[in-house]
């Protein structure tokens, strides 16, 4: 690998347009992986300047001052100071700053040029402050903050060409630091006194320079219509999912499955057979069995949090989410929760709150995951009747909206226990800034999706590969004793457990088929309706598998069954995740044990309640 | 008077920014977003009955603010635009 000439350091406030330019300066290569220790990204890329010279680019986490208040920016302001170990002091600090926004990131540019390193200012998106009619005196500016200011558009090509070029030459010297600032306290109205004097000597802005953010959010955030459009456009989502997702998903299922098959068929029986197309090709297809629907949702995440959208719909839900003991900002990683709690898990990351952010991990395996709808599909479809009811609606599609909302409601009275249980009357603010909207760039979309598709793939495949080997190892072994008249898997290790497990789960009216199949849906939920239809023998789709079931057991133990699967514990990916994430085994084990107690009962409950009505 | 008490649409001044006895990291964190004395601020949108949080210009970056948050900043000289 060649030698990094030059490293840089891209710093500057939320919003400010910093990972645009990230992306237009180091193209697709990026690393992104954790800071040691803490979840706060860290994101690295590297270019080559059109001279030769190979530079590193860290993107520090947004900042909006360095009291520290959040993790991130403990982290930016120890990497700049050179205190954080292990990461290199950079060469040169390129401040990224919002030209629309300057009274705002002029103060974070202060407290950055005290820390007297060389730095260059990228004054971003001057293409928009100059059509909000923004003047800005680039070269007075630069004169008062005696560092190089240059202008940069992070959403055109070439729009990054200056910094590109100063990055040839020598580096600027540090900036001087005045020996005032230095030796007096760093108080915040000295800061805000030297922000009004730079702008008002430097910036002259019109009178309402977001007119248009004005207009839209006079219908976005209206108590009425507000609430109404972003129901529709969660609704839009929602169906995209599925219309665009689920057709995706079926394509590569059978495609894995072909080439299981064609795999299968050059071998002979035997273990490694069975191993290579039940164990790791049936856990490939699980796997990318999820990634079409989790990518197109996380395309319209994508698309609703580049355009601004989020956090107004954060802004809207969060008195409801308040009310239940959450935060409006838990509304963003709790709709991915719908595809799968693993990418939600690691998106709570958007929650500054450390309280705040644990109950949104604790509660957001409760909203219905993709995985959990082939079991409903198989129930629904065995037990319930295709009856209209008050003529418009389908029984079917009522008891499967039943299901989420059981979810969703689930998730609200946990949420508000947990608030009532808590002993930190602490404050949790919400302080969340609204950037302008934006119309997304197509790089910027396109760099979101493969980073977060890639960080589930990695975090998934290790894990959902090593569950299903696991599972159809005990679920195969040891084989069928000579003469046996049953299904293989009722001798096997899972076989035992399932026997051993049934006396826990008879009370739910499960048998011991069902206690079997429960555990291989810890590993993927989905799984349970294939190991359902390997212990009745039948083939796991179309009518046979619910024709067995219908006979096997009784309406009131499917329900039972469904409810289960609303509140049962989350999968051991997702419980992998939960690990990682806050980095506390209690919390992962607080989780299974309430998601297990609450389960129980919900399908206790709902078992006795069928039975007296029958 | 409270940047809470602000209506819809008008704008005013920031007098100053109350501090709550001990250590308060959010009345900090207020003031590091730029709710300092002489700052004009206006209210774009606010909750239906008022319980939610408040939408505030100041400069030209728009925070939501909760109750709690825009209770303790105090403004004078308001002017309603209607």
């Amino acid at each position: 690998m060649a030698e990094i000439d030059l490293r840089i350091a891209l710093v500057g406030n939320p919003n400010c347009g910093k990972t645009a330019l990230f992306n237009l300066l180091t193209g697709g290569r990026q690393k992104v992986a954790n800071y040691a220790g803490v979840t706060v990204e860290r994101k690295e890329g590297r270019f080559t300047t059109p001279a030769g010279r190979l530079v590193r680019v860290l993107d520090l986490p947004g900042a909006y001052s360095f009291d520290a208040a959040s993790p991130d920016e403990q982290i930016t302001r120890k990497v700049l100071a050179g205190e954080h170990p292990g990461e290199k002091l950079p060469d040169l600090i390129v401040f990224v700053a919002d030209a629309t926004n300057l009274r705002l990131h002029l103060r974070l540019l202060l407290e950055v040029r005290r820390l007297g390193r060389p730095m260059v200012v990228a004054l971003n998106m001057m293409d928009a402050a100059r059509a909000r009619g923004i003047d800005i005196d680039v070269a007075r500016l630069q004169a008062r903050l005696g560092v190089p200011v240059l202008e940069t558009i992070a959403i055109q090509r070439g729009g990054a060409q200056a910094l590109v070029n100063s990055l040839e030459g020598k580096l600027p010297a540090a900036p001087a630091v005045a020996t005032a600032a230095a030796t007096a306290s760093p108080e915040a109205a000295d800061l805000h006194a030297e922000v009004r004097a730079i702008i008002g000597a430097t910036v002259r802005i019109p009178d309402n320079v977001a007119a248009a953010d004005d207009r839209i959010d006079r219908w976005a955030l209206h108590p009425v219509i507000g609430p109404a459009i972003l129901a529709t456009v969660m609704f839009l989502v929602f169906q995209a999912v599925y219309a665009l997702g689920l057709p995706l998903t079926d394509l590569i299922v059978g495609a894995v499955e072909y080439l299981g098959g064609v795999v299968g068929d050059s071998m002979a029986d035997g273990p490694l057979k069975g191993l290579i197309v039940d164990g790791i090709f049936a856990g490939l297809g699980t796997v990318l069995g999820f990634l079409p629907q989790i990518l197109v949702l996380f395309l319209f995440i994508l698309i609703l949090e580049l355009s601004g959208y989020l956090p107004r719909a954060a802004f809207l839900l969060d008195r409801v989410m308040v009310a239940v003991g959450l935060t409006g900002r838990a509304f963003i990683p709790l709709l991915s929760s719908f595809a799968c709690a693993i990418p939600s898990i690691i998106g709570t990351r958007s929650i500054p709150d450390r309280r705040d952010r644990l109950v949104t991990i604790l509660v957001a395996p409760l909203m219905t995951c993709s995985a959990r709808l082939p079991v409903y599909a198989v129930l629904i479809g065995a037990f319930i009747p295709t009856q209209q009811v008050l003529g418009i609606f389908n029984l079917q599609g009522i008891v499967l909206f039943a299901l989420y909302v059981a979810g969703i409601a689930g998730a609200a009275a946990v949420a508000y226990t947990i608030k009532r249980m808590q002993r930190d009357r602490r404050e949790h603010p919400l302080l969340m800034e609204l950037p302008s909207y934006r119309i997304p760039k197509l790089r910027d979309l396109a760099y979101g999706l493969w980073q977060r598709g890639w960080i589930f793939l990695r975090r998934l495949t290790g894990v959902i590969l090593a569950l299903t080997v696991l599972m159809w190892f005990i679920s195969a072994f040891p084989g069928p004793p000579p003469g046996a008249t049953g299904a293989d898997i009722e001798y096997s290790i899972a076989g035992h457990i399932g026997r051993f497990l049934a006396p826990i789960f008879a009370p739910l009216g499960f048998n011991w088929q069902i206690s079997l199949s429960l555990i291989p849906a810890f590993a993927a939920r989905e799984t349970a309706v294939a190991a359902l239809a390997t212990v009745y023998s039948v083939a796991d789709e179309g009518d046979a598998l619910g024709t067995a079931l219908a006979t096997n057991f009784s309406l009131a133990t499917a329900l039972a069954l469904m409810v289960w699967f609303v509140f049962a514990p989350q999968c051991m990916s997702t419980l992998a995740v939960m690990r990682r994430e806050t980095g506390s085994w209690r919390v992962v084990a607080a989780s299974f044990v309430y998601m297990f107690v609450l389960a129980y009962v919900a399908a206790f409950v709902t078992y006795r309640v069928a039975l007296l009505w029958m | 008077m409270l940047l809470t008490d602000l209506p819809k649409g008008a704008s005013a001044i920031v007098d100053r920014v109350e501090q709550t006895p001990k250590t308060d990291m959010v009345a900090n964190r207020l003031r590091d977003l730029g709710f300092v004395e002489g700052e004009p601020v206006r209210v774009v949108a606010r909750g239906r009955t008022g319980a939610g949080p408040i939408l505030v210009v100041i400069g030209s970056t728009r925070f939501a603010l909760r109750r709690a948050e825009s209770d303790r900043i105090v403004v004078r000289d308001a002017v309603n635009h209607g």
